[in-house]
């Protein structure tokens, strides 16, 4: 693992998610091939890698819904590899998942779409009343405060992940996965997804992992912070992001980003400066 | 050298899973009554003027076919006969199930694969819900409703189509063929035409259920698994027709 530092053994007291030497086979394919790390409290975390290197796969075994083969995942502490669904829902009730074509319910409107996990999650579970004007108050801070009684199928694309990291965050869950919010995005749309993320993460200071195949997106979030008072990002230097680099199932560089620039690993620095 | 035979047991086996799971959340809390209200409808409703008019047009058919075996023998007074023993114990339950499977086995199977394609039973899964109880458990119950209610109604309305040839064609009195038609009629074969028609319904919503949930590969996928649907199911109908037909032939008190 070239300048890896991932923690494998036992986690510290704010570790938030950690691997130990998950392994993932899809048949006889493997996924993610003996991947170790560790995010604690309030870090965020972008995971760079080029398509089929196993990113979604990585955000997916995190919370239990594709099967570990070997090696254990711990979430908030517990070891959440390969529980029963069931004992699953009430870990995941405190995980917050924006997937890569928004997997917005069809059937449901935007309103429904973001107050399903207030309704349904066992652990969450509110009163419609209040999950009403929590669904109302969570479209607005994404800005689709119009969109309530509209289907995924009337809105654009920027708009439908908009909406689905409304899903993700209207349950204020300490831990947020992005599975690449900005893939098929035009580069303005793409901009705002990530302002999102960084208002987001600021404002109720979240453990975020960011995945994507853009290195400017992560390197957006990494280096601005989202100001309450002006309502806008800043520049900020005083960064608790780290970067992965995933290849073909494995994590190849686990670091800061003056590490990742500075890596002497060709896919790293031929990745870094392709998508610069 | 039986490695030929890994997917088909490995299928049959997730096939009871998927059973077993969908059976057992009968008896589990929460209960999508809403869903199965809109399945009743999309299944049920949506589905009575094809199996409508399959009924129709079959007992129509029969009756043209039988009036003229039976006109030989001087017997077209028991075409009524004829017709409503076939459409209730055979040819209502199946060919209903046949189209009830071609319109929502079919729909069933591109509906939940589009979910599965588009990462939405991930997401259901990651939001608190299990897809079993929230997607199958519904169509499921919807269907066992249904079918054997859309069974009843095809197999009324192919007695009204046979009645319409036997009039017309045959000149049989209204009378004749409508008392024939009741008369031919025990409870067993009132049983039979409600027992197929409620193992089938499993085998419609389930089959549509399986293949749209195992979905992969994109849009492609999904019409690979809405044509597999549909076959399947039909031929499990058929294959179904005859054992069914068997234990009632055996267990018949004639």
């Amino acid at each position: 693992m070239a300048g890896g530092n991932g923690t494998g053994g036992n986690g510290t007291r704010d570790s938030i998610l950690r691997f130990e030497h998950v392994t993932v086979r899809f048949d006889q394919e493997t996924a993610l091939d003996d991947v170790s790390f560790e995010v604690r409290r309030g870090e965020t975390r972008i995971i760079l890698g080029a398509a089929g290197s196993g990113k979604s796969v990585l955000l997916k075994a995190a919370i239990g819904l594709v099967p570990v083969a070997s090696g254990q995942v711990f979430l908030f502490d517990q070891p959440a590899a390969n529980l029963p669904e069931k004992e699953m829902y009430a870990i995941r009730g405190k995980v917050g998942m924006a997937f890569q074509e928004s997997a917005l319910f069809d059937s449901m409107t935007i309103a429904q779409n973001v107050a399903y996990p207030l309704l349904n999650q066992p652990s969450i579970a509110v009163k419609p009343d209040e999950a009403r004007s929590k669904v109302k108050q969570t479209l607005e801070f994404v800005e689709l405060g119009e969109t309530l009684t509209k289907f995924p199928s009337e809105l654009s694309g920027g708009m439908r992940r908009r909406a689905a990291i409304a899903r993700a965050v209207v349950t204020k869950p300490p831990l947020l996965l992005y599975d690449s919010p900005t893939a098929g995005l035009d580069p303005i749309t793409a901009h705002t997804i990530i302002e999102l993320i960084i208002k987001e993460r600021d404002t109720d200071n979240t453990t975020t992992l960011v995945v994507t195949h853009r290195y400017q997106d992560g390197s957006l979030v990494a280096n601005f912070r989202y100001n309450s008072q002006s309502g806008s990002l800043e520049p900020f230097s005083e960064t608790s992001t780290r970067f992965m680099v995933m290849r073909e199932g494995k994590l190849i560089f686990e670091g800061s980003q003056d590490e990742l620039e500075a890596s002497p690993d060709s896919y790293v620095q031929k990745f870094v400066k392709h998508t610069n | 050298m039986l490695d030929f035979l890994k997917a088909p047991v490995i299928a049959i086996q997730e096939f009871y899973v998927l059973f077993g799971s969908a059976m057992r959340n009968l008896f589990r809390k929460p209960h999508y009554w809403d869903d199965v209200l809109i399945q009743m409808d999309t299944i049920g409703v949506g589905s009575l003027w094809i199996t409508s008019m399959t009924g129709f047009f079959s007992g129509a058919v029969m009756a043209l076919q039988m009036g003229k075996a039976l006109q030989q023998y001087g017997q077209t007074g028991k075409t009524g006969q004829v017709v409503s023993i076939i459409l209730v114990r055979e040819l209502g339950p199946a060919l209903t199930a046949l189209m009830v499977s071609g319109r929502n086995a079919s729909g069933i199977a591109s509906e939940l694969g589009s979910m599965k394609v588009t990462e939405q039973i991930d997401a259901m899964r990651a939001l608190g819900t299990d897809p079993i109880q929230k997607l199958v458990t519904p169509r499921m119950i919807a269907t066992a409703a249904m079918l054997p209610a859309l069974t009843v109604i095809a197999d009324l309305i192919g007695m009204f189509g046979g009645f319409i040839v036997a009039y017309y064609i045959y000149a049989l009195q209204p009378r004749e063929y409508w008392s024939t038609t009741w008369k031919a009629l025990d409870w067993h074969d009132v049983a039979e035409g409600l027992v197929k028609p409620f193992i089938f319904s499993f085998v419609v919503s389930l089959v549509g259920c399986y293949y749209g949930l195992r979905t992969t590969g994109g849009t492609q996928g999904v019409g690979r698994s809405t044509t597999q649907a549909v076959v399947t199911s039909g031929v499990l109908i058929f294959v179904l027709t005859f054992f069914i037909t068997k234990f009632f032939v055996y267990s018949s008190p004639q």
